[in-house]
């Protein structure tokens, strides 16, 4: 059923190609003698349009493609935990070792291991009926994952036969009987990248996903199935972020996918994360983590492909009734790679040289994250969080991929160069971001502490005061001020430096508790609750900045645990005592 | 590149356009070939295909067009450029499209190596963490080194970032370790005497044996820096990944490699993205900045650190921008702190080095080395802040507290950031320096050191001790 054709011309990753016979949209093509994995753009009378994923040096016209006759297919199933794969799931572990350091072109190797045996354990017994979505049977692919293998999407049937026992991905688990015939069933299922996966339900988001970062989780939450998207220029820590929430988050999976970005970073998740526990389940990782890895030097056309791998593969294990986190940086590069193709077919380009559909395609990838009942009988439930860098040119807001990405997300993260600078870290700017998950982390924020909706509104007001406050105070000087406004620039420090600055280098800071951020937010609205009367009453603001307490506050953050904090708020009531009787006031 | 002499030659160009050739009627062309274009005078100039389809290809050439008529000899080699590599390439000295300039052959080897490279797979890739001291304590204090990182100069015209250059090349060392490493210098449309200058330095400090030179200067023709980059990373990756040396690779200036690009763009009449410059700039850098790193299994090393001129100092330019999105960190000249005649004028606060943090730390430097630098980031912030509002209020608006803070400013650039060209300070001479100068501010300010080592670090503690 595969077409042959031959090469017309080439320029760049572009490819056209003659065909006889209809090749159809988004195939995936081998083209030339090196048989370059390439997929089809466009089509028009008898030629295609074919972007290559591998660089396409040496290809001569004449040479010949091969229509696949197929899109290109995510392969699922064990294996890939831990796994560091390319933008079409070739892992980049075996690459290496079969091809050397250097990535050479044209290996064709398949995405699961067809050698290494898992144990199945079925879950289903002869004649029961099944549809796509149930779960057959289990396996334990790491310490503390359980892969659950599923009937693939739009297939059901009675189970013919079903039996435990030590299996390769591609042999027989058992048999399914359709009504148009008997299925093979294996441990793989395949999908189109591009298309999402069928679910059941879309569900309301209903609780936050905790990150351990205090800026993101009290003050600009994402919710589980949400998403998400982190603007900002070079050296603004977007990369850190990520990596602190791919590290942190309260998710069974994280896919981590590295869309045009630097190798080194790659390199770097792979070596540290192997050394990182998980602060709740205390097991290692990267045992719950992929990578997809194509990186900055690696072909345009399979960075645009990254992407879909990475969600196809963040949705295969939101269907199992898991909680996923997929992480791309950075969508920017992903929409170069559309323009890079878009100019080369010769399209009427739109804003800054990127394609009229370039907010249609944004839009479809975030529509991918979502809370979901999945496909199945049991009535599972999954989420899939998507969280996107974006890499504004100059870091200019206004550009297309920033403005287009801020119409389909729920929370927005803005990093600021002059926070940056500063080495305040994450550089979130904490008033210019947003949120509209509030209702739902309200709801569970609120169930941890009743008072911690107005504690969180009484933080913002005073940080957005405070910047008022330091607008007049760069015209006239902080000592011309009244001491009252003084004290809500003592605040606003403190809460920078005692709550908004978290190092993730720190030992203990790089991750920090939930209670543990409720009692920090709440004892910094308590100081200022207790010392704001004495100012008003007249004690000068340098006496209150002379406490030890405030430095006290603003280092709370470096223990472990919640005790001092209790500790510092018998702290506070002596030393404003103190500070009251001097003053003779009550 | 005279190595392949057989192929196909056509007389059958259409048209010239500025470096762009288009030749009709060839067969068998393979994308991304090399042609030999040549010249009325006989001498053969370089080019590569662009796009080709069954009927025509589209050429651009890497030398000087004008001269040309449709007439021009055009040979097609067969094979995409590829340079001869061997040890005895270490002392020599090349043009931008490897020509020799110092009177000796070409190397002698079978060993032809595409210039293009390969990716390195980023399963290969080893974490760099060995930090370079570069006795500079700006970079060695606050943006420090590792062997295999890609950290550039942002500067602009009339900055010293070739001394600066200079002087990293020199003095770069891994305390504790003797080896040295090898230099890859390209030079892309700089002037005459600024080649000199590198090769001056080089000689005085003896490392000119053990450096390679590839020059495309200002007179030479613009379209070679196209591959003078590539040529000169080819033969880091194999001082580096064959023969397993450190190798240093500095190249400049990269925006004058950029004007290059944006010229064929423009000449092929492609959709221009900001300034003109095509849209494929950012991956285009990524080809060449990407190549610098480790790999496991492997000795050497390629450390890059690319030189670039910001027109009018303006960071936002697509090429100092792109730049920052792929390289890990950069380090910028400021011309404010050079005419105060602070050199180097080094700009600290917008400078940034991302591998730092695995550089570093009680195994390399000192356990207080991080958040000594963080706090040195924030107190100079905090300086800078006070030092704009002195503009306006005057210091007696000030408050105790922010004069204290520009008072740390002043002396941080006074004392830490200023340092002789030839001035060699080692990590802990650095890290004492900054130490005394944050001894000018309130211990309680010191936020952003952990406590134990103010109480380790900190002069006044030490001298009770």
């Amino acid at each position: 059923m595969s077409l042959v054709g031959k090469i017309e011309r080439i320029n760049g990753s572009l490819v056209v190609s003659q065909f006889e016979g209809e090749p159809k949209m988004g195939d995936l093509i081998e083209v030339g003698n090196l048989k370059l994995m390439g997929e089809i753009v466009r089509l028009s009378n008898e030629i295609a349009y074919i972007q290559c994923y591998e660089a396409t040096s040496g290809l001569k016209p004449g040479e010949p493609v091969l229509d696949t006759g197929m899109p290109l297919m995510a392969e699922l199933g064990p294996g890939l935990m831990g796994a560091i794969v390319d933008g079409i799931e070739r892992s980049e572990t075996d690459l290496w070792e079969l091809t050397g350091p250097f990535v050479s072109r044209g290996t064709n190797i398949s995405p699961l291991n067809r050698d290494k045996k898992w144990i199945f354990e079925a879950k289903v017994n002869v004649g029961d009926r099944v549809s796509g979505g149930d779960i057959i049977g289990t396996i334990q692919e790491t310490a503390s994952f359980e892969h659950r293998i599923m009937i693939p999407p739009g297939q059901s049937g009675v189970i013919k036969s079903i039996n435990s026992g030590e299996y390769s991905v591609t042999e027989i688990i058992g048999e399914l009987e359709t009504d148009s015939g008997i299925i093979n069933l294996t441990l793989m299922q395949r999908w189109a990248v591009r298309r999402p996966r069928p679910i059941r339900e879309r569900l309301p988001l209903n609780q936050p996903l905790m990150t351990g970062q205090r800026v993101v989780d009290t003050f600009f939450p994402v919710a589980k199935g949400g998403a998400a998207a982190i603007p900002g220029g070079f050296g603004t820590g977007k990369t850190v972020t990520l990596q602190q929430i791919s590290k942190w988050a309260d998710a069974d999976i994280i896919i981590l996918v590295g869309c045009g970005e630097r190798g080194n970073e790659m390199a770097d998740v792979v070596a540290h994360f192997p050394e990182i526990s998980d602060p709740r389940s205390g097991r290692k990782l990267i045992e719950r983590t992929i990578i997809v890895a194509n990186v900055s030097n690696m072909p345009v056309s399979a960075r645009e492909a990254s992407i879909y791998m990475g969600i196809t593969l963040g949705e295969y294990y939101r269907d199992m009734g898991y909680d996923v986190v997929v992480l791309a940086d950075s969508t920017s590069r992903w929409a170069e790679a559309l323009r890079d193709i878009s100019g080369r077919l010769e399209e009427i380009p739109a804003e800054a040289g990127f394609p009229a559909y370039l907010a249609d395609r944004i839009a479809e990838i975030y529509e991918r994250a979502g809370r979901v009942q999945t496909l199945g009988t049991d009535e599972r439930l999954g989420s899939l969080t998507l969280i996107g860098a974006v890499s504004p040119p100059g870091s200019d807001f206004s550009e297309p991929v920033t403005t287009n990405t801020l119409r389909f997300i729920g929370t927005f993260w803005a990093l600021d160069s002059e926070l940056a600078y500063r080495r305040h870290f994450p550089a979130i700017n904490w008033l210019r971001s947003f949120t509209r998950y509030m209702g739902v982390a309200s709801e569970w924020w609120s169930a941890q502490d009743r008072e911690w909706e107005e504690m969180r509104a009484k933080a913002l007001s005073l940080l957005e005061e405070a910047s008022q406050i330091e607008e007049t105070a760069r015209i006239i000087g902080e000592k011309a001020l009244p001491d009252e406004q003084r004290l809500v620039l003592l605040m606003a420090e403190m809460f920078r430096e005692g709550f908004l600055v978290q190092n993730s280098f720190h030992e203990v800071d790089t991750y920090c508790e939930a209670e543990k951020q409720a009692k920090l937010l709440k004892i910094m609205i308590e100081f200022y609750n207790t010392v704001n009367p004495l100012i008003r009453k007249g004690i000068p603001i340098e006496k209150v900045r002379e406490l030890k307490i405030v430095k006290t506050l603003m280092r709370l953050k470096e223990n472990r645990g919640v005790e001092p904090i209790n500790s510092a708020r018998l702290e506070i009531q002596y030393e404003t005592d103190e500070l009251a009787k001097e003053y003779e006031v009550k | 590149m005279g190595s392949i002499e057989a192929g196909l030659v056509y007389k059958t160009t259409s048209e010239i356009k500025g470096p762009i050739l288009i030749i009709e009627n060839v067969r068998e062309v393979s994308y991304d070939e090399v042609v030999k274009i040549k010249r009325p005078t006989g001498e053969e100039v370089t080019g590569s295909v662009l796009d080709v389809s069954k009927e025509w290809a589209i050429v651009q050439c890497f030398g000087d067009t004008s001269g040309l008529d449709l007439d021009v000899e055009i040979r097609f080699t067969g094979d995409v450029l590829r340079i001869p590599v061997s040890e005895e390439l270490i002392g020599r000295v090349f043009s931008g499209s490897f020509q020799p300039l110092d009177d000796m052959p070409l190397p002698l080897s079978t060993d032809l190596r595409d210039v293009n490279g390969g990716t390195i797979n980023p399963a290969a890739r080893d974490v760099p963490s060995e930090f370079i001291q570069t006795g500079i304590s700006s970079i060695d204090g606050m943006n420090s080194l590792v062997r295999g990182q890609k950290l550039p100069i942002f500067s602009e015209s009339g900055l010293p970032h070739n001394q600066l250059a200079a002087q990293i090349a020199r003095q770069a060392t891994i305390p504790g370790k003797e080896e040295e490493f090898a230099i890859v210098f390209a030079a892309m449309g700089i002037k005459n005497e600024e080649a000199d200058f590198f090769r001056d330095e080089f000689e005085k400090t003896g490392a000119l044996g053990k450096t390679v030179m590839i020059l495309n200067l200002a007179d030479d023709p613009p379209i070679e820096r196209i591959v003078t980059p590539r040529i000169a990373e080819t033969i880091a990756e194999y001082l580096a990944f064959d023969l397993g040396m450190h190798v240093l690779v500095i190249l400049t200036d990269m925006t004058n490699y950029a004007e290059a690009l944006r010229s064929i763009s423009i000449a092929r009449e492609e959709i221009p993205t900001r300034k003109g410059y095509p849209g494929y700039l950012y991956s285009d850098l990524a080809t060449i900045y990407e190549r610098a790193g480790r790999i496991k299994d492997k000795k050497g090393s390629v450390t890059l650190m690319p030189i670039l001129s910001m027109p009018a100092g303006d960071i936002t330019h697509p090429v100092p921008d792109l730049t920052g999105y792929i390289t890990e960190g950069q380090l910028i000249l400021q011309r404010e702190l050079s005419l105060r005649g602070i050199y180097p004028p080094m700009n600290v606060l917008p400078s940034l080095s991302r591998l730092m943090k695995d550089g570093i730390g009680e195994k390399t430097t000192r356990k207080d080395h991080s958040d000594v630098s963080n706090q040195l980031y924030m107190a100079y912030a905090e300086g800078t802040r006070a030092r704009g509002l002195v503009r306006i209020v005057g210091v007696v608006g000030l408050s105790d507290r922010e004069r204290t803070w520009l008072e740390f400013a002043d002396q941080f650039e006074q004392r830490f950031v200023n340092q002789g060209p030839y001035e060699n300070r080692s990590i802990e001479q650095t890290l004492s320096l900054a130490w005394a100068l944050l001894a000018i501010l309130p211990k309680e300010d010191l936020i952003r050191i952990r406590e134990s080592y103010i109480q380790e670090f900190h002069p006044t503690n030490k001298r009770e001790r």
